[in-house]
């Protein structure tokens, strides 16, 4: 069952044509991941799937809604089955990382405050955050831990799908290899299904199951590493034929 | 000529050049300076092994002459390193393809059409917050229980009660300009008494809402604003959206309610604080008694003046608050827009509340109020 399926999606932003039929569909339980050069519409085409963007043409399904077609009551309901990790994490400045574990589940459940309290340190446990960090606010955090911290705050509802806009960029190459770790465990513990906006290539390389690279307005390669190497599209060909590429995953690449 | 970085050897048939020391930053204007007078009616021989030290300046100024005296003349190049030319190589590159970018500037009637579109833009942008904001209203107005109580009482001790101080301080040297003013001319009459009925009337009917709005628009009006700007640059509000909280309803209304119900309070205050200020100018101006001044301000002052003044509260306060967070939240992703908004949110709130009081003014003569 594919979890988001977008039919023929057309972005404009003005007279710019961002998008020009795009088409892709992820499955459930797969980390799913956007690739494509700066200026060809991820975030854009990510913003589309969690309703911050509306496309001007074409169809886009996140858990069976369509989304062009969605009531005020339903994209309600939508909304609280997704998590999303904005790039620079987005807490809200006016509260503490536990206030922001917990807004949603204040809202939105009528879960006890022992309950959520136990819930908030669960979460920060499983994100690899101390339980003092709960009572700190999001300025008093460097780049990694606002990163967890956020992704924690994603993990509140419990979703069954996760939105990560480059989860790693802007951690240490040791911090982005836990992180992706981290992705792996939620995927296999909690079933989530996990789409990325990434450019890692070891997140890429290791992690990801199927992928889509867009260029060119349009999705130009899609399926797992093994399909996309297949495509001969200038920037597959810059992006993953290049001379550091080729030596730093000379095994995997080989297979193909 | 015989100079610190460049040294001119003349023979029959060619002109030697030769450069040293340091061709860096600090020096390449001085180096120009010199270049700009070296004669190109020879052959040159440019002679660069003496130079100790180079930087990518030294080296543009070097690559800009070598084609300038390669124009008019033979130009020979010796002594250079391996290092020097691999710099030449890249910066060579670099060179050329700045003259590919051909910059187009904007003329007058390009820039007045853009301005039009950007006016008709931001129309078209409060037309659409309005229509959310109605909505949101009607939202609350049928289920009393999602207005945010505990965000609107946050902003009606931060809007409304920390800016006592600065209205009723306002709102009292407001009212004894009016009555110092007002003496003089009234002293000439022998109607010293009428000081009482220009500033128990002109301060609740008229001066007291509007010098409040106007503080309020400068004080709370901009830092609405200046909050909702910097949510919208640190993505807050496209979290907030993702998460299923409508910014109209965590973030608006809470600051529309707040105002609504603070500046009404602090009119009240002003009214008290403007008309003691002209108190004690009539005491110390006319000689007016404390006791005929009060006795007086009821006789004249009736209810109905305080009424109509206090409507006002309420739709000052609504514009004021409803400008602020439109601002806000047209807000782009960079910091410089945030004060631009800011600016644009009180010029705008302090002129919607002057246009708005006219139009008071007009509707109360038009009733006879």
């Amino acid at each position: 069952m594919s979890v988001i399926e977008a039919k023929g999606i057309v972005t404009r932003f003005g007279s710019r044509t961002i998008h020009d039929g795009v088409n892709l569909h992820i499955n459930e339980n797969e980390i799913y991941a956007i690739l494509g050069e700066s200026g060809s519409g991820k975030s854009v085409l990510m913003k589309e799937m969690i309703m911050l963007l509306e496309p001007a043409e074409g169809k886009m399904y996140v858990l069976g809604e369509n989304l062009q077609s969605i009531n005020a009551k339903k994209a309600q309901e939508l909304r609280k089955k997704w998590g999303v990790l904005f790039q620079f994490g987005a807490l809200f400045s006016s509260l503490t990382i536990a206030e922001n574990i917990e807004i949603q589940l204040k809202e939105y459940t009528d879960v006890s405050k022992k309950m959520r309290d136990k819930l908030i340190y669960s979460k920060l446990n499983l994100v690899g955050l101390d339980a003092y960090v709960g009572e700190l606010y999001p300025s008093e955090l460097s780049g990694g831990m606002i990163k967890r911290a956020a992704l924690a705050r994603a993990l509140a509802m419990e979703p069954k799908l996760l939105f990560l806009d480059e989860p790693t960029s802007g951690l240490d190459p040791i911090g982005a290899r836990n992180f992706d770790q981290l992705i792996v465990n939620l995927r296999d513990l909690l079933g989530i299904t996990v789409v990325m906006i990434t450019h890692d290539l070891e997140s890429i390389f290791t992690i990801v199951d199927r992928m889509a690279v867009l260029a060119d307005k349009q999705v130009v390669a899609e399926g797992r590493l093994e399909n996309v190497l297949q495509s001969h599209h200038p920037f597959v060909e810059a992006f993953f034929k290049n001379k550091y590429t080729k030596e730093r995953f000379k095994d995997k690449i080989k297979n193909v | 000529m015989n100079e610190k970085y460049l040294f001119l050897e003349v023979y029959p048939d060619y002109i030697k050049l030769i450069s040293k020391e340091k061709w860096m930053l600090q020096s390449v204007q001085k180096i120009e300076n010199l270049l700009r007078q070296i004669p190109c009616d020879k052959k040159i021989v440019w002679d660069v092994s003496l130079i100790d030290e180079f930087d990518s300046a030294g080296m543009l100024l070097f690559i800009e002459y070598f084609s300038y005296f390669a124009a008019k003349t033979k130009v020979e190049i010796a002594g250079y390193t391996s290092v020097q030319k691999e710099m030449y190589d890249l910066l060579k590159a670099e060179h050329k393809s700045k003259e590919a970018i051909s910059v187009t500037r904007k003329n007058r009637i390009e820039n007045l059409g853009k301005k039009a579109v950007e006016c008709y833009d931001d129309f078209k942008e409060f037309v659409n917050f309005s229509g959310e904001l109605f909505a949101a209203l009607l939202y609350n107005l049928f289920h009393p229980r999602s207005i945010r109580f505990k965000e609107t009482v946050y902003h009606i001790y931060h809007s409304g009660f920390t800016a006592l101080v600065i209205v009723s301080l306002t709102a009292f040297l407001v009212g004894m300009v009016i009555a110092y003013q007002g003496s003089v001319q009234l002293a000439k009459f022998g109607a010293d008494i009428f000081i009482v009925d220009t500033v128990g009337l002109s301060i609740v009917r008229e001066l007291g809402p509007m010098i409040t709005a106007i503080v309020i628009a400068g004080r709370s009006g901009s830092s609405y604003t200046a909050e909702i700007g910097a949510m919208k640059i640190t993505e807050e509000i496209a979290a907030m959206r993702t998460m299923g909280f409508d910014p109209y309803h965590f973030l608006v209304l809470p600051r529309i309610y707040a105002l609504m119900i603070a500046l009404p309070l602090l009119i009240f205050f002003a009214d008290i604080m403007g008309i003691f200020g002209g108190m004690v100018a009539a005491k110390m101006q006319l000689g007016i008694s404390v006791d005929q001044f009060i006795s007086r301000t009821q006789e004249v002052v009736a209810v109905k003046h305080y009424i109509l003044g206090m409507i006002k509260g309420p739709v000052f306060a609504f514009l004021i608050a409803a400008v602020g967070s439109f601002r806000g939240l047209q807000v782009s992703e960079n910091t410089e827009s945030i004060g631009l908004h800011t600016t644009q949110s009180v010029v705008n709130s302090i002129f919607l509340v002057i246009a708005f009081d006219a139009l008071f003014s007009v509707i109360y003569t038009e009733l006879d109020l």
